[in-house]
């Protein structure tokens, strides 16, 4: 992984002292919380329904066990011993206090972490795939460049206050996993037709209460304007993003209302002006961020990976967590382990400061000490030996983490919704655990198959309800809370907006309105036809009948 | 208004003349944009010189032209969550060439004049009880750059891969 220089950790040093200056001053009535709100937003603390809440930026989801075990130490000091990991690949502590942030961004600056961007409209944090340089089928791997675009990123002068936040993501593999085609700005890696690597360049994808999705605006970049191109784009949207409306202000509006050929041309005017400036990219520094991230020396597979073999025949327990939650590895004898957040005791994505140490001693002895948070709220080990598969297996089920959910309908991406956040209209968090009790028995979950079930407290759509196989959104009915569910989103290479199915349901009902849904499902797919394609294969109407049979009954 | 022009705290030579009001015969005065279209002769032909007011709106190729003609040109910041003068500061220093004063006027925090001085700002209106041991501090706050600007400030990159000598 990519290690700070001394330059780095300079700047996050300063960036430290200067906040602590800040909350000094707010602490002492120098500045009024007016003055301090944008100042403590730069840094990542929000003041929520009940505390603050402090966001701590993940670069691309990646932690070192060193890194994992300072949050493990954060949490358990200065919060209430545990932490949750959001759609941004970051983590939040839901109860850190006000005058004690400055401590806690010190010791995130030791292990080269910090919260700056975690907030406010600028360039939040940069992801990318969580199995870069590990999956079978990649072209190259995206957090190198995720990495590049991080530096660039971080406290740009001209781009620290946008007209909206701003989301980039950055994906090396024909398989998507990063939902790169809801970012403001999605970055694929591709080759051309001469075999050279470079960038597809999307703009405008986006959740909210407008969703939409990324379209091309450059087929193929060369890699050494990947940064100058990006900073004509910003600035096309810096200058005209609209900003009399927050809800108009993201990059989407903008690609909406001028069209992406509009945008094109403008775009490549101010990058013609730029990008043989001091932007490109000298091959000197793709080589130092690309050595950081350079393969390991493989081993050669054991001979005991056989053993693994057999506790699989033997034990079904394992073998479901084989199946479910292992994936393929580019490199033979090794094998990708997912990390289920999703469990029963706790809302989804949070683990406790107990769990984060062992989790980091587990990465330790089997993952090259390295473990990285998903989009979908989960952990990743992506160095692990088959023939340690085992016994990774026995450890993580200790700690609570081998549920083998991982793709199927309990795992759930879930926002905080009214339980925490200040914008929310309804929980999420209680219907999602109620979702995952109703479907708890595991191999029910996997004659569903794969589905993904995404819920969002209200129209922000943290939860990216819009992009859920099954989506379900949290509205306000004169102060009760309702559920509207859409069907048919889809957040991979093929991306698709879920389409709202009818009439929202009671919280009381909502999970039934989930179950009809599969049971219809169940019984009209073919065979071996996951949800999403037989959705896609019959549309919405066989679900709305049985959804809502009063209606269509009265239609007909 | 106090100016802190770079870094120094002094009297503003420069008067804000609003659009409804006449043009003094002399001194250095600010006018808006539309006056300096509409007035653009008599105002070059005073003998004390002439700065522009752009709001947040315009761009700095309203008055790419003209520079020649401009000692200041202002940059408004409506509310200091508005950033396009950070853009409109570094097209007319970068790609225009602009070597005038350009300044800010408006809503600013302090922890934004290193952004500000970066994009090329010089100068910028402050509150009464604005100090310049602020500005110092707040220029100095960050010394590490990822991104090259108009202040030719060398970046993290420049210092890891220094040009062969
Ligand atoms: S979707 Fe709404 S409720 Fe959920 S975290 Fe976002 S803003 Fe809060």
């Amino acid at each position: 992984m990519y290690h700070y220089d001394e330059l780095d950790q300079r700047l996050v040093d300063e960036r430290v002292e200067q906040f602590r200056d800040q909350v000094t001053r707010r602490i002492a009535g120098e500045i009024t919380e007016d003055e301090f709100k944008p100042l403590r937003l730069m840094n990542g603390l929000y003041l929520q329904l009940h505390a603050y809440m402090l966001r701590i930026g993940i670069p691309y989801g990646v932690l070192s066990s060193v890194q994992l075990r300072k949050l493990a130490h954060i949490a358990r000091t200065y919060d209430r011993g545990y932490g949750h990991f959001t759609t941004r690949q970051c983590l939040q502590l839901n109860w850190p206090k006000l005058e004690e942030a400055p401590h806690i961004l010190a010791e995130l600056a030791e292990v080269q972490m910090h919260a700056i961007q975690t907030s406010g409209n600028s360039f939040r944090n940069i992801t990318a795939d969580q199995y870069a340089g590990v999956a079978a089928n990649e072209i190259e791997d995206s957090r190198i460049w995720a990495e590049i675009i991080r530096q660039w990123s971080l406290l740009h002068p001209e781009f620290s206050f946008l007209p909206r936040k701003f989301k980039i993501a950055v994906t090396g593999s024909p398989r998507d996993r990063t939902a790169v085609k809801f970012h403001d700005i999605g970055i694929v890696i591709r080759k051309n037709e001469k075999g050279e690597v470079g960038f597809e360049i999307l703009v405008g994808g986006g959740m909210g209460r407008t969703p939409m999705i990324g379209q091309t605006i450059r087929a193929f970049l060369p890699k050494k304007h990947l940064l100058s191109y990006l900073e004509a784009l910003l600035r096309i949207y810096n200058l005209m993003g609209r900003r009399d409306n927050k809800y108009k202000a993201r990059i989407k509006i903008l690609v909406f209302e001028l069209g992406i050929e509009e945008l094109q041309k403008l775009v490549e005017d101010e990058w013609n002006q730029i990008k043989d400036g001091p932007l490109a990219l000298p091959q000197d520094e793709i080589d130092r961020i690309s050595n950081q991230f350079a393969p390991p020396q493989w081993k050669k597979p054991q001979a005991a990976r056989l053993g693994a073999e057999v506790q699989r025949l033997k034990n079904p327990a394992f073998a479901d967590w084989v199946n479910v939650n292992v994936t393929g590895h580019k490199q033979p004898g090794y094998a990708i382990v997912n990390l289920s957040l999703k469990t029963l005791d706790a809302p989804p994505g949070d683990v406790t400061a107990e769990q984060m140490d062992g989790i980091a001693d587990l990465a330790e002895r089997y993952s090259l000490g390295e473990t990285r948070a998903t989009h979908e709220q989960n952990l990743v080990f992506a160095y692990v030996q088959e023939a340690d598969l085992y016994q990774l297996w026995r450890a993580l089920d200790e700690l609570g983490l081998a549920t083998p959910n991982v793709g199927l309908i309990s795992d759930i991406i879930c926002c905080p919704g009214l339980d925490y956040c200040a914008l929310a209209s309804a929980r999420s968090i209680p219907v999602a655990e109620r979702i995952s009790r109703r479907f708890r028995d595991l191999r029910r979950q996997n004659d569903i198959g794969g589905l993904k079930l995404k819920i969002s407290g209200c129209v922000n759509a943290c939860g990216h309800h819009h992009a859920g196989h099954i989506g379900i959104l949290g509205v306000d009915r004169q102060g009760e809370e309702f559920y509207q569910i859409t069907l048919g989103g889809s957040a991979d290479e093929n991306a698709s907006i879920g389409k709202i199915i009818g009439p929202a349901f009671s919280s009381e009902d909502v999970v039934e309105a989930v179950e009809t849904i599969v049971n219809t499902y169940v019984d009209i797919r073919e065979e071996g036809e996951a949800f999403l394609d037989t959705y896609r294969r019959v549309g919405e109407e066989p679900f709305k009948e049985r959804l809502y049979p009063e209606l269509t009954d009265a239609a007909a | 208004m106090p100016l802190l022009k770079d870094g120094k705290l002094i009297e503003d030579p420069w008067t804000h003349i609003p659009d409804e009001v006449a043009v003094p015969a002399s001194g250095p005065v600010i006018v808006g944009l539309k006056r300096w279209r509409e007035e653009r002769d008599s105002l070059c032909k005073r003998k004390d010189p002439v700065g522009v007011r752009l709001k947040s709106n315009h761009t700095a190729g309203d008055v790419a032209d003209d520079l020649e003609h401009l000692g200041v040109v202002a940059l408004a910041f409506p509310a200091f969550t508005d950033g396009r003068a950070y853009t409109n500061a570094r097209r007319l220093r970068e790609r225009y060439g602009y070597k005038g004063e350009i300044r800010a006027i408006g809503d600013a925090l302090r922890d934004q004049y290193l952004f500000m001085q970066r994009c090329g700002f010089d100068a910028l209106e402050v509150r009464e009880n604005e100090t310049e041991k602020n500005w110092q501090e707040a220029t100095n706050a960050i010394t590490v750059y990822y991104q090259p600007a108009a202040d030719g400030g060398k970046t993290a990159l420049q210092r890891r891969h220094p040009p062969a000598a």
